[in-house]
């Protein structure tokens, strides 16, 4: 197995360049002044760093070259340095909450954010730290999904509560939720539909969900995850919003970070939200998930 | 949630009213409310960047400095270059005129490719053309029977051969489709990253062995920055021909779509706005327009009450009103009605200002549920004449729908009121009530 921090650096590369790379190289032989400011406010808006990051990081270069005196545009770079670096690491609580088994993650998100795929990593991963994971297909609306969870299942080696196309996703919840607490599970991982954040039908659909696995495990820590694909844009934050209002929000995975650009939105989130992120998906073997390590996200976007 | 380019602009000239005169400067301060609420909407910074510039050069003109409401003004310019930038109007896909004709959809991972397949399948086969849908995604588990079973729920031939290559299915698919009278051939390709070059080659080759009419690339509507990146490395590959934006229900702004646009030059030439397979559409450059400036988008609103609204009903409905005949089964039929045009948030997402006005209030599906619940336990002669409902029917009534006393008791308050409301109308003597609508 490859190094992961070597392939979270790998993959994170081209946002690096993306971000410092492409800064390092405007400022050079500058002077501070509005016409430079721009033009570093246009390489974070177009790395997705957001609207609302990006304009905080512009206006506190401009304060602080005032207050420290700078001018020379090189000395833009330490300072952002600094400031990405404390957005980032601005949401990392470092007690673990106490979890009573099973642990139940409810995986939820809008339409082809990779829900299904993210299951089935996290499930090889769970299970290769010990863990005794079960797996809840609960998507029984989009074709041939419980088919395709299936598939990680058998992959991950671990067993998989089903039910037919179209049955009511909250009844297989329920039915895996007993497993899991008969079976002694760890962890219950339950996979649900994709849905838009702004259908209020579906939405309840998802509250119903977790009511009825509240009670078929009573006492349980039950956690849900948001999984937002990592080329979403502003929107992104509208998704949190609504489904945190459904049914809480404990935890964000941000997928399909691999190769591209577009790391920059780890920052966005960081600065607009306080839901941390968890966990990043990196591509799609089934060993392309990490937890997310905000200072290691650091390293490797800095060194 | 951001406000909407209305409100912002109204800011910028409110701080104006005292001062009289519209200077430059208050352009300019204006355009960069435009400009932030574009990037706000996802548009891409460099053409958020140029389009406000061209945007500038018109704005500075007397017309806006002088007329009464340049935030109109304003807002008027910005939406009509949006528009013009977005295509100007809907532009058609490529004709199923040849067999088979073949229909190209390729995109990244999860952005609606598979539905687009099934739903342009069920597009045709309403046009009494023949499709056939073609499952290339042989890498993502059980993608090809996602494909088999959408194209089963509409009985659509689906073509699939296991243990071969992508670009030999798809060849062979085409061969055929030739052979078997197939009108058009829909090939859905697996999703990938543009800048994965292996399968971006697979992509390559599997149009230079189908050589199709239409090359289509599926655009999240959610989409952030890195649109502009993806649209650019598909088409400078694979020249596509159009662009489809899915997930258009939601309430991304869509800004993603003018930057892919921009980038291709290729149309925008239908969008995806729900799940079911019924649900595509010709893409609306104005409506869009309205979108990214968040306007609100009450053409589509009234396109639907046209669509689904029975227009003889609501003729005779309109003649019930009148003559103060509205009785509760008339008001189930309305409701029945304005279901079909889809959930009832959706719909009043599509009121311009309603965004703004409505930000608190939730409509709630349920509430609607449960009222029509009662209606529908009432007798046909209890919904003609609410009058004759007592204590002993209303408990019935409670038991039936599942309800409170309480809850009937409101309701038929709220329907005595509304008949109020007609009452008072007529005697204004209202002349006449908008086509297939009703007034409230």
């Amino acid at each position: 197995m490859a190094n992961p921090f070597q392939k979270l650096r790998e993959s994170l590369s081209k946002t690096k360049d993306n971000i410092l790379g492409k800064i390092s190289r405007v400022v050079l032989r500058r002077k501070i002044d509005d016409d430079l400011l721009e033009e570093i406010e246009e390489i974070l808006i177009e790395a997705d760093v957001g609207v609302k990051a990006t304009m905080r990081l512009i206006e506190t270069i401009r304060e602080k070259a005032v207050q420290e005196n700078l001018t020379e545009g090189e000395q833009v770079i330490d300072l952002l340095k600094n400031e990405i670096r404390s957005i980032l690491l601005s949401n990392d609580t470092d007690e673990s909450p106490i979890e009573t088994k099973p642990v139940v993650w409810l995986i939820v998100g809008v339409n082809g954010v990779g829900k299904t795929t993210t299951i089935g990593k996290l499930a090889t991963h769970l299970s290769n730290q010990g863990k005794k994971v079960i797996i809840a297909a609960c998507d029984t609306f989009r074709a041939a999904a419980i088919d395709q969870i299936s598939i990680w299942a058998d992959r991950a080696r671990v067993d998989i509560i089903r039910s037919q196309e179209g049955a009511d996703p909250a009844s297989v919840a329920f039915d895996a939720a007993q497993a899991a607490k008969a079976r002694q599970a760890d962890i219950l991982l339950v996979d649900t539909a994709g849905r838009l954040h702004t259908k209020s039908h579906l939405m309840e659909e998802l509250k119903k969900i977790r009511r009825v696995i509240d009670k078929a495990v009573e006492g349980s820590t039950i956690l849900s995850k948001l999984i937002i694909d990592g080329s979403t844009g502003q929107n992104a934050l509208n998704q949190v919003r609504v489904f945190t209002d459904a049914v809480g929000c404990d935890g964000l995975i941000i997928t399909k970070l691999d190769g591209t650009a577009k790391g920059g939105v780890l920052i966005a989130i960081a600065e607009e939200l306080e839901v941390p992120v968890e966990f990043i998906g990196l591509g799609e073997g089934v060993e392309d998930i990490q937890e997310f390590d905000s200072s290691k996200v650091v390293e490797a976007l800095f060194e | 949630m951001f406000d909407a380019l209305s409100d912002r602009l109204e800011v910028v000239f409110k701080k104006l009213r005292g001062a009289g005169k519209l200077s430059e400067k208050n352009v300019q301060d204006s355009l960069r409310e435009v400009r932030q609420a574009l990037l706000e909407a996802d548009v891409n910074y460099k053409v958020a960047r140029d389009f406000v510039k061209s945007v500038q050069e018109k704005a500075i003109g007397d017309e806006v400095l002088k007329s009464i409401e340049p935030g109109q003004q304003i807002i008027k310019i910005v939406h009509d270059e949006l528009v013009t930038l977005l295509g100007g109007q809907a532009e058609p896909m490529a004709p199923i005129d040849k067999s088979p004709t073949v229909y190209m959809v390729c995109g990244l991972q999860g952005s609606g490719k598979t539905t687009l397949a099934g739903k342009l399948a069920l597009q045709a086969k309403r046009k009494n053309k023949k499709p056939m849908v073609v499952a290339a995604d042989i890498y993502r588990p059980a993608a090809v029977k996602q494909l088999k079973v959408l194209a089963d729920s509409i009985s659509v031939e689906h073509f699939h051969l296991e243990g071969k290559k992508p670009q030999q299915i798809c060849a062979e698919a085409v061969k055929y489709a030739s052979k078997n009278f197939i009108d058009l051939v829909i090939l859905d390709t697996a999703g990938r990253l543009h800048v994965d070059d292996e399968l971006m080659k697979e992509l390559e080759e599997i149009k230079s062995l189908t050589n199709p009419d239409e090359l289509l690339l599926v655009a999240d509507s959610m989409t952030g920055q890195d649109a502009v990146n993806v649209a650019r490395e598909f088409h400078d590959r694979l020249d596509i021909t159009g662009v489809v934006l899915s997930k258009l229900d939601g309430d991304a702004r869509g800004g993603a779509a003018l930057s892919i646009r921009q980038v291709t030059g290729c149309p925008i030439k239908m969008a995806s706005v729900g799940e079911k397979l019924s649900d595509l559409e010709p893409f609306h450059p104005d409506r869009l327009a309205s979108r990214i400036l968040g306007m609100g988008d009450i053409i589509s609103l009234v396109e639907k009450a046209e669509e689904t609204i029975d227009l003889e009903k609501a003729e005779k409905m309109k003649e019930k009103i009148l003559k103060s005949q509205f009785d509760f089964e008339d008001f189930l039929e309305q409701m029945q009605q304005v279901r079909k045009m889809g959930p009832l948030d959706s719909l009043l997402g599509m009121i311009p200002g309603a965004g703004k006005a409505l930000k608190n209030v939730q409509v709630n599906e349920k509430d609607v549920n449960r009222m029509l619940a009662i209606i529908q336990s009432m007798t046909i002669e209890e919904r003609r004449n609410p009058k004759i409902l007592d204590g002993s029917r209303k408990r019935r009534i409670a038991a039936g729908s599942g309800n409170s006393i309480q809850a009937i008791n409101q309701l038929l308050k709220q329907f005595a009121a509304m008949q109020k409301m007609f009452n008072n109308m007529n005697r204004m003597k209202m002349k006449g009530l908008p086509k297939g609508m009703m007034p409230f």
